[in-house]
């Protein structure tokens, strides 16, 4: 494999991903003082993770009752101890312990 | 730095070790990935260390690993990490107005999905350290997972793989849901928006999971600012 055009693509990726996250904080000057657009801007980080989260989270295993099963313990984690530390790790120990059982 | 700005880089980079074992297991799977693309582990710790995005990662692998263009390479890091723009501009209203271009820039290094989970979750004003120290500490864990994953390989058993990848969807249900158990609205959205995402997968099976999540984000969280503006703005 070209080592060149690896490094190319490695510098583009880089630029672009970087210039997405600056650009807000460079051009905005002023606060956003539009309410609507502050709603908004609000409510999209957390549809953002939604939608990465949901479906994918029932495909992250090789079985859907696995999955299924870890995201409920994950959702009951998380509204009992609001600790998303514990989540993660509950999450894990689920489908380890689930595939152990059916494995 | 001042006193404050090292404070807030310390809080930062401690706050940050949860994300930092969270990205060691999930960064071990894309060196896997970067190692059966025939990328060296210098060369995938290189690419992690400089762009710190899971999804944009994991396209641009595919697309390299086929010999695919520079500008299908851009465009699918533009497609895939619009969501940084987004979370950009919903820290920079927590910023204090005088910011100076320096810190912003600081800053903006450290939007990815679980660093912008935090920050955004600290008291306004944000101090831009805070996240630096955060970055920090994530990118460590980034860097050195996916040399491991390079290295290691296909040593590590499938069911440990299997649990690890786990991690990463377990964390993001964590950060939807916190702070909604003190805010209906914004736990009727979340649910709207999975629901949402889940009808998409079925009506457009083709879609691009990318473009998928850059419609929805703009349409839901829209209707959702119109209906239910927030009253602290």
């Amino acid at each position: 494999m070209d080592r060149l055009y690896i490094y190319i693509s490695i510098a583009v990726m880089a630029l672009i991903t970087y210039a997405i996250r600056a650009l807000p904080l460079l051009v905005f000057k002023k606060p956003i003082t539009n309410n609507f657009f502050r709603s908004f801007l609000y409510y999209a980080p957390y549809v953002t993770l939604s939608v990465l989260a949901f479906p994918a989270v029932l495909y992250c295993t090789d079985s859907l009752l696995i999955s299924s099963v870890a995201l409920i313990c994950s959702i009951i984690i998380t509204l009992v101890f609001g600790n998303f530390v514990l989540t993660t790790f509950c999450g894990c120990m689920v489908v380890f312990l689930l595939e152990l059982l059916v494995g | 730095m001042s006193h404050t700005d090292r404070e807030n880089f310390r809080q930062g980079s401690a706050g940050a070790v949860p994300i930092f074992v969270l990205y060691l297991c999930v960064s071990f799977s894309l060196g896997i990935s970067c190692a059966n693309s025939g990328l060296n582990v210098l060369e995938a710790a290189l690419m992690s260390a400089l762009n710190m995005t899971s999804a944009g990662e994991f396209a641009a692998i595919g697309i390299i690993s086929r010999g695919g263009s520079y500008a299908e390479l851009a465009l699918s890091q533009v497609v895939i990490n619009l969501r940084y723009l987004l979370m950009s501009a919903a820290l920079m209203i927590k910023l204090k107005p005088n910011e100076t271009t320096g810190r912003k820039m600081l800053l903006a290094t450290g939007v990815t999905d679980e660093i912008f989970g935090i920050s955004v979750l600290r008291r306004d004003p944000l101090n831009p350290y805070y996240t630096f120290g955060a970055l920090c500490t994530a990118m460590a864990g980034w860097v050195s997972g996916t040399a491991l994953g390079v290295v290691l390989g296909n040593v590590l058993p499938g069911i440990l793989v299997r649990s690890l990848s786990m991690a990463i969807y377990a964390m993001f249900i964590a950060i939807v849901l916190i702070p909604s158990r003190a805010d209906m609205v914004l736990g009727a959205v979340v649910v709207a928006s999975m629901a949402a995402s889940w009808v998409c997968t079925k009506i457009f099976p083709g879609m691009e999971g990318g473009i998928r999540c850059i419609v929805l984000t703009v349409l839901v969280s829209a209707l959702a600012a119109a209906v239910f503006p927030r009253k602290d703005g």
